[in-house]
């Protein structure tokens, strides 16, 4: 049985589609989808070209987070919680820019759904702009690398740390690098009653500039460096960690993407590149990666 | 005849299926049947749900879908065995 | 039953009598009591298998509705003003997406200047939505309405966003005697919510799929159909109302004295004092009946023309403005009256709460009637004023 149906449209190597897939297949299907607009929902949703196999709404860009509570107060009011999980999937934007306030709402009250941000780390639908996920030193259509500016001057949002100060019961994140930790976390977020959140970090070939066939590796690179540190938390306690077999330095990981390729030349480029070894540093430091 | 069109903008399930995306890609997976093991990772990352393992007899190997198999190169890059080449179609050539 | 209540829970008590499953809300004044008597209600277990969610803004309480709509619910909210059109983009959506949801609206003025006082701006931003707007003049008529537009709304027909108009404070906060309907009269007029089209994994379908040039038209052509069939579908229910509870509250309009030589126009609460007002003025001698508009949107074009037709002259009473042009109920009567010879006299009055007393509204009629007025159109019942930088 499919989930989510082949035909889609999304491009070749997409990390998004990998995450999707597996995130419904933890599931066995038994859900309600509530996606915002974005990649996901541009290339699954078009009418007459529908490639979902579960009940799927799209509603608008920001309020994906109140119409999956919505959706799970009407199968609590009506008695059909047994049909499946109030699931959201939504991009980086709509999760940490335009749609934090129905999120903030959402964890707040701690319904019982799951929220899984497919994090991409910009607003790559309309052409890669920058989001709040949008490492620094990235180079986007709206931080573009000019004679003054080396891509964005700021950070990435903590969206782990916002998940947990909303006293969240289950915090995690994963990536389009490990379909068996996707699946795993999943699972044990459905497990769990009330409001779940899980960060998957998802290659987008496009956005990024790297070619499909190098989609896993630069994902799984993310992961070695330190970047995107892959952890699990429950009732706001750190319960996992995806351990680092041999750390790797963050220019292995940046050198393979356009987005990151004017840092080796640009004027401001080396303060940059410290900066991300520096995060990488802290991440491995604060969790023992 | 009219159009019939769904309610709302409403879609039933899985149309995509319909659609034939194997002619976007300058390449295709090619599987080596003597190479593969039947592990199953290609399955859990192709992002086109394309590659599925399959048993014939005693021979267990991973069989592409072409009709949507846009050539990204994914089960190529994960399989362990180096079981899968990517090959540019006769078009290209 | 009669009660003395406030407009608060006349809207409230209907609600629950619905039995809504989820029932989401935001405050604001002054529609906050309606979602304090519900929350009420709902922490003393009166709401059976329903949930009552108090949303972080207006903006999510409508999002909520929209997914437990989808999922199949009957759903709740109330709101006005800023909150109105905070919902606003989710409304628009809701109205596409087909979904019955049922909202009582508190008119009140629109910032800035802030105001919470009432007039009819913030439903007017609406009015293109989709969404079937009623008006109502008193507590007993919203109370009365809230089924009805249930029903209208769920009809298969129809499947569109419902809602009820009432003036804020004027309406709201007025104590009235309500003849408080029993459970047993809803539940007999009202049948339970069984959607054909929700979401559900027995039967997966995908809502507010993105349509194409070569889509989209259709269906906002059928979002029009749907509202033409609706005129046809409330009148039925209308009458079906006054028959079920002995209130007729009339049809898309509801007339005093039809084909008056003049005949003065208005909604909301405002017809209340209109009606005491038309009919001294009669005992004066002066012929004026009075159309009260029910139904806002679907505009009931027909029913204006047959009611208004043959009349000398018309005055609107305007309590909004559309910036740069007129008032908007009076630019709809004039587009539903294109051809006809009759002279309109339109006038905005009652903008954020000021007062429109029974010799204001006396006054400006006998003005039009002893032709102390040109046609065309007016504020009325402001101060001359000049403007200067503090």
């Amino acid at each position: 049985m499919k989930f989510i149906g082949s035909g889609h449209g999304a491009c070749p190597g997409c990390g998004l589609m990998i995450a999707v897939k597996n995130v419904l297949k933890a599931l066995e299907g038994k859900c309600f989808v509530a996606n915002p607009t974005g990649c996901l929902e541009i290339v699954s949703s078009q009418y007459g070209r529908n490639a979902w196999g579960v009940p799927y709404i799209h509603s608008t860009f920001e309020n994906a987070a109140a119409v999956a509570a919505g959706i799970d107060a009407a199968l609590r009011a009506l008695g059909r919680k047994d049909e499946g999980k109030a699931i959201v999937l939504a991009g980086d934007g709509a999760t940490a820019d335009i749609g934090i306030g129905c999120l903030s709402g959402a964890m707040d009250r701690n319904h019982d759904i799951i929220y899984i941000c497919l994090d991409n780390e910009a607003y790559q639908n309309t052409g890669h702009q920058q989001s709040a996920l949008t490492p620094p030193g990235e180079a986007t259509k709206t931080t573009p690398v000019g004679k003054v500016l080396p891509g964005k001057v700021g950070k990435k949002k903590d969206m782990v740390a916002f998940a947990l100060a909303h006293g969240c019961p289950y915090v995690a994140t994963s990536s389009c690098a490990i379909p068996a930790d996707i699946r795993r976390k999943v699972k044990k977020a459905a497990s769990i009653e009330g409001f779940s959140y899980i960060q998957i970090h998802c290659t987008c070939v496009t956005g990024w500039g790297v070619d499909g066939s190098k989609s896993i590796e630069v994902a799984r690179l993310a992961i070695e460096t330190g970047l995107y540190p892959i952890v699990e938390f429950v009732d706001g306690k750190l319960v996992t960690v995806r351990k680092i077999k041999e750390k790797k330095p963050v220019i292995e990981y940046l050198k393979m993407q356009r987005r990151f390729s004017h840092l080796f030349e640009h004027p401001r480029g080396k303060e940059i590149l410290d900066i991300l070894q520096k995060m990488a540093n802290e991440n491995i430091a604060k969790y023992n990666l | 005849m009219k159009l019939k069109i769904y309610f709302g903008a409403s879609s039933p399930p899985l149309q995509s299926l319909n659609l034939k995306t194997g002619d976007w890609g300058t390449h295709f997976a090619v599987v080596d049947k003597e190479k593969c093991t039947g592990c199953k990772v290609c399955e859990q990352y192709c992002p086109e749900d394309c590659i599925e393992v399959k048993e014939s007899g005693k021979e267990k190997y991973a069989v592409v879908n072409y009709y949507y198999c846009k050539g990204c190169g994914v089960c190529a890059s994960v399989c362990n065995f180096g079981a899968i080449k990517m090959e540019l179609k006769e078009f290209f050539r | 039953m009669k009660k003395v209540v406030r407009g608060f829970y006349a809207v409230a008590y209907s609600v629950k009598l619905c039995r809504p499953s989820v029932i989401c809300a935001y405050p604001i004044t002054p529609q906050t009591e309606i979602v304090e008597n519900l929350a009420q209600m709902y922490a003393d277990g009166e709401l059976e298998n329903c949930e009552y969610i108090t949303a972080e803004s207006e903006f999510g309480a409508a999002s909520i509705l929209v997914g437990a709509s989808a999922a199949g619910a009957r759903v709740f909210t109330a709101t006005c003003s800023q909150g109105l059109i905070l919902m606003s983009e989710i409304l628009f959506n809701a109205a596409g997406l087909r979904l019955p949801i049922v909202l009582v609206n508190t008119n009140r003025a629109l910032s800035a200047p802030l105001s919470i006082w009432n007039d009819h701006q913030d439903f007017m931003v609406l009015r293109d939505a989709g969404i079937i707007q009623v008006h109502v003049e008193n507590n007993q008529e919203v109370h009365d309405m809230i089924p009805q537009a249930y029903k209208i709304a769920e009809d298969k027909k129809v499947l569109l966003p419902f809602m009820i108009c009432m003036d804020g404070f004027k309406l709201t906060h007025a104590y009235e005697p309500i003849d408080l309907l029993e459970q047993e009269t809803v539940d007999s007029f009202l049948p339970p919510y069984k959607p054909e089209y929700y979401l559900t994994t027995k039967k997966p379908i995908a809502m507010g799929c993105y349509a194409p040039p070569p889509f989209y038209m259709e269906f906002r052509v059928a979002m029009q159909n749907a509202m033409l069939r609706a005129k046809e579908i409330m009148r039925k229910v209308f009458r079906e109302w006054a028959e079920v509870s002995g209130r007729d509250w009339g049809e898309h309009l509801a007339v005093d004295y039809p084909n008056s030589r003049i005949m003065v126009v208005a909604m909301g609460s405002i017809v209340a004092p209109l009606r005491k007002v038309v009919k001294e003025l009669r005992s004066e001698g002066l012929d004026v009946g009075l159309v009260k508009i029910r139904t806002y949107r679907p505009f009931p074009v027909e029913d204006v023309q047959k009611e208004l037709g043959s009349s000398e002259k018309i005055i609107v009473l305007d309590r909004s403005v559309s910036f740069g042009y007129e008032g908007p109920l009076s630019i709809d009567l004039k587009a539903a009256l294109f051809g006809r010879s009759v002279e309109f006299y339109s006038y905005i009055v009652g903008l954020g709460g000021r007062d429109t007393s029974k010799d204001f509204l006396a006054s400006i009629i006998r003005n039009v009637a002893h032709n102390k007025e040109k046609p065309g159109w007016a504020f009325k019942g402001y101060k001359e004023f000049e403007e200067v930088i503090p």
